[in-house]
């Protein structure tokens, strides 16, 4: 009864929201280009915040006279471009200049390094000499960034912004779960941050490792859900501070994640997985040759999925909450603002069930192709 | 689609493989496997308690009816043997009365037949006394006889009514 009075409650207030978001965008087109200029700096902040990047930022700010000041520190270049390459990212200053590291020339453009000339010129595929184009599109007026540099691009295997977030979460995990475990040496109860942590852990144990692996073979594979659940939960959650920064979010950890699932799926797979597979029992043998590219298929496509999911839930998640915080701004009057600063925190609440729900249904799903892999014969 | 790929970073992917194996390796190493034994032992040690507490109960169970079926027995044997006794006890009773009845009687056959005896002793004694006594009178009367025939006669006479009276 209490949960749906407030769900009630909380969908009237997305609907008065929406309302006055339309209200606004009525007006804004009466009025015009001053609101224009801010949602596009809202829309290239909220990219922005969304892509890695090679320094660590913690915040930024224009002076009065026009020029741009970063507040943070530069993280190491490592390139690989016929040799090892690695200098301070602060040689770019913020993409504004070009780096040269052993007669070669570099430049950050869009957040990834190119090699260029002395003078950092950038060569565009599609639109010859352009940096952007303009089209219409959902009656309105846009300046699109189109650009595809064709300058070679050096293997990159710097350490990001992103790169340090997982090192400092991976350490913070193993500082946390070492210290858990030595207390186990002293008394078999758990004390201290084993109390929180013990029950998560017999949660993956109880709720997801045995129900889908099965009571005899779920030991194999603890490690591996306990880790993956307890680095996403945790990167999620840190990724919804101020800090902001956001790991799974980058599709190439998703698919790093996946790809170890994939893989631990496939080499731990038993002969009644792989008959499933290229030689479905009980069906005709028609339906067998059919069905074989198909779960071959299915192999990867379980993965992907993982991947995706992961991937999309979180971008959504800050896309949508960074806009509404956005939203602020491009209201500035005394309704829209303090409603959608509440949807703001509505949402960042959610996000944070979302943190915990995008492990738990990684690990789960995990969990489950696992069971799939060891699962005997019962025909 | 095309934009994910382009988004893909294969710095970021090999950074995450690394470090994520990594720590992978570490935490099972130095916190899963001591955390997951740990918590397996204090739980087999709670399984073993409560089966040990059950294995007792069920022990103390056996026990209380073990002994409430020695108290039953007891009891029964405790009856058994009271009965016994009190028909022991009867038969005994009964026998001894009868055994005194028939001593009594045999006592009793004995004293009469004793009488009898005495009786017939006495009877005999008597006739050798009263025989004696006629051989004694006789003899007197006969000596009398000698001196005074009619204080004789009149001595025979009563010496007879005497013992006609006896």
């Amino acid at each position: 009864m209490r949960n749906s009075f407030f769900s009630k409650k909380l969908v009237a207030v997305i609907f008065l929201i929406a309302g006055f978001v339309s209200a606004q965008n009525h007006e804004g087109e009466e009025v015009e280009t001053g609101a224009h200029d801010l949602k596009t700096e809202i829309k290239e902040y909220i990219d922005h915040h969304l892509l890695d990047s090679h320094d660590f930022n913690l915040f930024s700010y224009t002076t009065d006279e026009g020029e741009h000041k970063y507040v943070g520190f530069p993280l190491p270049v490592i390139l690989w471009d016929n040799g090892l390459k690695v200098f301070l990212s602060s040689e770019f200053e913020h993409g504004e200049a070009v780096a040269e590291v052993d007669g070669n020339y570099y430049k950050l453009y869009h957040n990834k390094i190119y090699k260029t000339d002395a003078q950092g010129t950038i060569n565009y595929g599609g639109h010859q000499g352009e940096e952007t184009h303009e089209e219409e599109a959902f009656g309105e007026h846009l300046v699109v960034d189109d650009t595809h540099p064709t300058n070679e691009k050096p293997l990159d295997l710097s350490i990001t912004k992103n790169v340090v977030f997982i090192a400092a979460v991976a350490l913070l995990m193993f500082l946390m779960f070492r210290s858990m475990a030595k207390r186990y040496q002293k008394s078999t109860m758990p004390t201290g941050l084993g109390r929180f942590l013990e029950p998560l852990v017999l949660f993956v144990r109880d709720e997801i490792a045995i129900p889908n692996i099965g009571e005899h073979k779920y030991k194999r594979y603890m490690s591996y859900l306990l880790t993956v659940f307890f680095f996403v939960w945790i990167i999620n959650l840190l990724g919804l501070t101020p800090l902001g920064v956001n790991v799974t979010n980058n599709i190439a950890v998703t698919f790093a994640l996946a790809m170890i699932t994939y893989l631990i799926t496939t080499f731990t797979g038993n002969k009644n997985y792989w008959k499933h597979i290229f030689w479905m029992p009980g069906v005709p043998v028609p339906m067998k040759i059919i069905l074989a590219p198909i779960e071959l298929l299915g192999t990867f496509i379980k993965p992907f999925s993982l991947m995706i999911r992961l991937y999309a839930n979180i971008t959504a998640g800050h896309v949508v909450l960074m806009s509404i915080i956005g939203l602020m701004f491009i209201f500035k009057n005394w309704i829209g603002s303090p409603l959608s600063f509440l949807l703001a925190f509505a949402l960042s609440l959610l996000e944070l069930l979302v943190a915990a729900l995008q492990a738990y249904i990684f690990t789960m799903l995990s969990a489950l192709y696992f069971g799939m892999a060891v699962e005997e014969d019962h025909h | 689609m095309e934009k994910l790929l382009e988004e893909f970073s294969l710095g970021l992917f090999v950074w995450q493989l690394l470090l994520f194996v990594g720590l992978l390796l570490l935490l099972r190493k130095y916190a899963w496997k001591p955390i997951l034994g740990a918590v397996e032992k204090r739980e087999e040690g709670i399984k073993e308690a409560l089966e040990a507490a059950e294995a007792a109960k069920k022990e103390m169970q056996n026990v209380t009816a073990d002994s409430e079926k020695l108290l039953k027995e007891a009891r029964a044997e405790r009856d058994a043997l009271l009965k016994e006794a009190r028909e022991i006890k009867e038969g005994i009773i009964s026998e001894a009365k009868e055994q005194a009845q028939a001593e009594g009687d045999k006592i009793i056959k004995q004293a009469q037949a004793t009488i009898e005896s005495e009786k017939k002793a006495a009877v005999a004694d008597i006739k050798a006394q009263v025989a004696n006594l006629s051989i004694e009178i006789a003899e007197k009367v006969i000596k009398e006889e000698l001196s005074d025939k009619g204080k004789q006669q009149k001595l025979v006479e009563s010496m007879l009514s005497d013992i006609k009276l006896n």
